[in-house]
């Protein structure tokens, strides 16, 4: 049987091998952790410290405003010293709270509940929303609000998303291999959640020793089935997993709850367990510290909150010049312009690239309408199109050939002999009109 | 700490990772894949080949770099898209054109200007043009100076001789005297046959060997230059075409291997219908845009007045390449089989 995949797709280079051997250990705590009262797609948090106040690891600093929200809690017990803007990774200013760590590592009370399994799924439900969990491949979309689908849609299936597609970031993969039956653990709650019968966990086939870890974790549970991806990016995009595991297309602008479906990240399934087993509210995860540029590549439990400059030194600093850091992977990630930006919930890894490997291409050619960019596109769009249309600045006609159903992976700008910005493009057509 | 401080960082957009094609890569290697086609046009027509190529490239390059001068842009000899325009116009010329009396030489130098001024650059250069220029550098020549463009010297395979033999091309005799007659020029079919695979017959310098075409052709399919698509489509149909409709004699009594490798058959459906600029970027649209290059190059050489068809063809199915494409924009993941429910009513 052949390995489940979707059309399209490229095959960069995966370069895991920089920390895919690097078990996860604590980064040091930090001295100071910045937490953005926005780390989610959805409504900012309201400040509920004041500065000069006491917090304990684990306490509520930001309550969540609206339905789309997601609260945050500090990450280190000391006292709060400022309430202000900060840039995030993006460089957007974000209200944040500023704690600074008295080193007592006092925690807010956490109860260890082993029989949780036997807690109603509205009560699991209300324990995932209390410990500010949001999707922690990157888009950090409040778990919460995926787990409450609107009654006429019936979801009869959950996919836990192994297959960490992005070249360089091994944390998924450090979890599957380091906590594989917390991982299942935390899927079964999403089942007990949704109330559905059958689990997925897709991983790419790179990773052969997470399979059998996931296999054995999972193993006597026929509801739960670990399924092999071919190895092919973006394998790890909601849509396209759904279809490598289910063959289901998702519509057009539509979400995976339009086809039954729950997709899941595993740094978020362990979240899950955590904050169903413990409480534990959500205020560290593991990030891959990787890349050319840094002398120790590592995978690092890290506290929301903590400098991206404070993890660099902990892995040894740069080795080289440095050209690029970026919050993520290569494919999707933002490259930071400070290191001051904090690592937030969704921050699955930190990407040093040296300044000789970085690709400054400012000039760009034509389009030479090869047709690599149209073979390659998952979502089946003319990124061609796209880019030479926005480049032009007819915006309007960009949406006849779909602009909106872009969603920026980058495999055809990664394709592109012209070298050619298309994502840049695409953004900018997307700003540029309404969907 | 202060050390990553001082740090100046790169920011742009993503991806921060690139595949290492690039456009003058790709040019480059087409060029490498017409080496096969070109190495035997030198052995069957000599150094007269080589001269008229040469001089084509040359004039190409040359009046690209004046052009985009003139105007103002920065020069793009690198991604050598002006070199591949003069390679395949030289190969797409009869090697007669060497000749000072009548004098002919000029005739590749302004085919040249035609093709890299007027049909590449006044349509916005690289990725803007219409038409296939060393195909309308071809058309303009021929249309220009019918004679000497139809001059073909006999393929002598003795690399200095000056003064070759003229002699008609297998699809002028096919054309004027009917397949019994070709049949008999070259002795018997399977001779016959063999002269049109190896490429010693007469023709255009670089379109004459049908295997050494393949080759190159072969090669850049490998390496997933082209795709199998338009030559498969092209000359499926005029196989088709030819098989059903080239017999003398009534339906189905066609010889389709002849049609398929005389002429410019080989060299239009591997290296000139697939040239990425004039034809569809859809692959289900350059199936349909394959079929009408086969079709009409049939048409012109059962019922035209050229005993080739190739070049028109190619030319006239260029016009519909973005009309095809808008009709088959790429199927968006998701979008057939909706299972939404008709609750909005």
């Amino acid at each position: 049987m052949g390995t489940a995949t979707f059309k399209g797709g490229i095959h960069p280079s995966d370069k895991k091998e920089l920390a895919a051997n690097s078990p996860i250990t604590d980064a040091k705590a930090p001295k100071i952790v910045v937490i953005p009262l926005t780390q989610h797609i959805g409504a900012p948090c309201n400040a509920v410290v004041t500065i000069g106040q006491e917090v304990k690891k684990g306490q509520v600093v930001g309550e969540a405003s609206a339905f789309v929200s997601s609260p945050v809690h500090s990450s280190v017990s000391g006292k709060v010293v400022a309430i202000g803007e900060f840039p995030n990774a993006m460089g957007r200013m974000i209200n944040s709270v500023v704690i600074e760590n008295d080193g007592k590592e006092e925690w807010t009370a956490l109860k260890d509940n082993p029989d949780y399994m036997s807690l109603s799924p509205e009560e699991l439900k209300e324990k995932v929303k209390a410990a500010g969990i949001v999707g922690m491949g990157g888009a950090a979309f409040p778990t919460s609000v995926k787990l409450s689908p609107p009654k006429e849609k019936t979801i009869d299936a959950v996919l836990i998303n192994g297959a960490e597609c992005e070249p360089y970031l091994t944390a998924d993969y450090r979890l599957m291999l380091e906590k594989p039956k917390e991982v299942v653990e935390g899927l079964k709650v999403l089942m007990k959640i949704l109330g559905v019968q059958k689990g997925y966990i897709g991983i790419e086939d790179n990773k052969p020793d997470a399979i059998a870890k996931m296999n054995e974790a999972a193993a006597g549970d026929a509801s739960i089935s670990v399924i092999t991806c071919e190895v092919k990016y973006p394998q790890g995009a909601e849509k396209m997993l759904i279809k490598a595991l289910l063959g289901r297309e998702v519509p057009p602008r539509a979400l995976p709850m339009d086809v039954g479906v729950v997709v899941q990240n595993v740094g978020t399934a362990l979240a899950i367990f955590e904050a169903a087993r413990y409480g534990k509210p959500l205020i560290e995860r593991v990030v891959t510290v990787t890349g050319e540029g840094i002398r120790e590549p590592r995978n690092l439990m890290v506290r929301v909150g903590t400098k991206v400059g404070d993890l660099i030194d902990e892995c040894g600093g740069f080795s080289k010049g440095v050209g690029k850091v970026i919050s993520g992977g290569p494919m999707m990630g933002f490259a930071l312009s400070s290191l001051d930006v904090a690592v937030t919930k969704g921050t699955s890894g930190i990407l040093v690239m040296p300044e000789e490997i970085v690709d400054h291409a400012e000039a760009f050619g034509p389009c030479i309408r090869c047709s690599r960019c149209i073979d390659i596109c998952p979502m089946g769009l003319m990124p061609s199109m796209l880019s030479v249309l926005s480049e032009k600045g007819f915006y309007e006609e960009a949406k006849e050939y779909n602009l909106f159903d872009c969603f920026e992976c980058g495999s055809c700008a990664f394709v592109c002999p012209s070298k050619r910005p298309i994502v840049q493009l695409v953004r900018l057509a997307k700003s540029m009109v309404k969907p | 700490m202060e050390s990553t401080k001082k740090e100046q960082l790169i920011v742009s957009v993503s991806p921060h990772i690139k595949s290492d094609e690039t456009t003058s890569r790709i040019m480059w290697t087409v060029s490498l894949a017409l080496m096969p086609a070109m190495l035997s046009g030198l052995y069957f027509f000599g150094l007269k080949a080589l001269f008229i190529t040469a001089l084509s490239i040359v004039s190409c390059m040359v009046f690209e770099q004046w052009y985009l001068k003139m105007v103002g842009k920065t020069s793009v000899l690198s991604d050598g898209s002006g070199f591949l325009t003069g390679l395949l116009l030289g190969m797409n010329m009869p090697a007669s054109l060497w000749s000072f009396s009548p004098f002919t030489v000029h005739i590749p130098v302004i085919a040249s200007f035609f093709a890299i001024v007027i049909t590449k650059q006044l349509f916005g250069g690289l990725g803007y043009n219409v038409f296939n220029p060393a195909l309308i550098g071809r058309a303009f020549a021929l249309i220009s100076w019918p004679k000497a463009m139809t001059i073909w010297n006999e393929p002598t395979a003795a690399f200095l001789a000056m003064d070759a033999k003229t002699t008609a091309t297998p699809l002028g005799i096919l054309k004027e005297e009917g397949l019994s007659k070709l049949i008999e020029v070259f002795g018997d079919k399977m001779n016959l046959y063999m002269h049109l695979l190896t490429g010693n017959r007469a023709g255009s310098i670089g379109e004459t060997s049908a295997i050494a075409i393949l080759i190159g052709g072969l090669f850049l399919l490998y390496k997933k230059y082209i795709s199998w698509h338009i030559p498969v489509s092209f000359l499926a149909t005029a196989a088709l075409m030819a098989w059903i409709f080239g017999g003398k004699e009534g339906l189905f009594q066609g010889d389709p291997i002849v049609h398929l490798i005389s002429g410019g058959m080989m060299l239009g459906a591997w290296f000139m219908a697939t040239d990425y600029v004039t034809s569809p970027s859809v692959r289900n649209g350059q199936i349909l845009f394959g079929i009408g290059c086969g079709f009409l190059t049939m048409i012109i050489r059962l019922k035209g007045g050229f005993p080739e068809g190739v070049m028109f063809a190619i030319l006239i199915m260029n016009c519909f390449a973005p009309l095809i494409d808008r009709g088959f924009k790429a199927k968006v993941f998701g979008a057939v089989k909706q299972p939404k429910v008709k609750e909005a009513k």
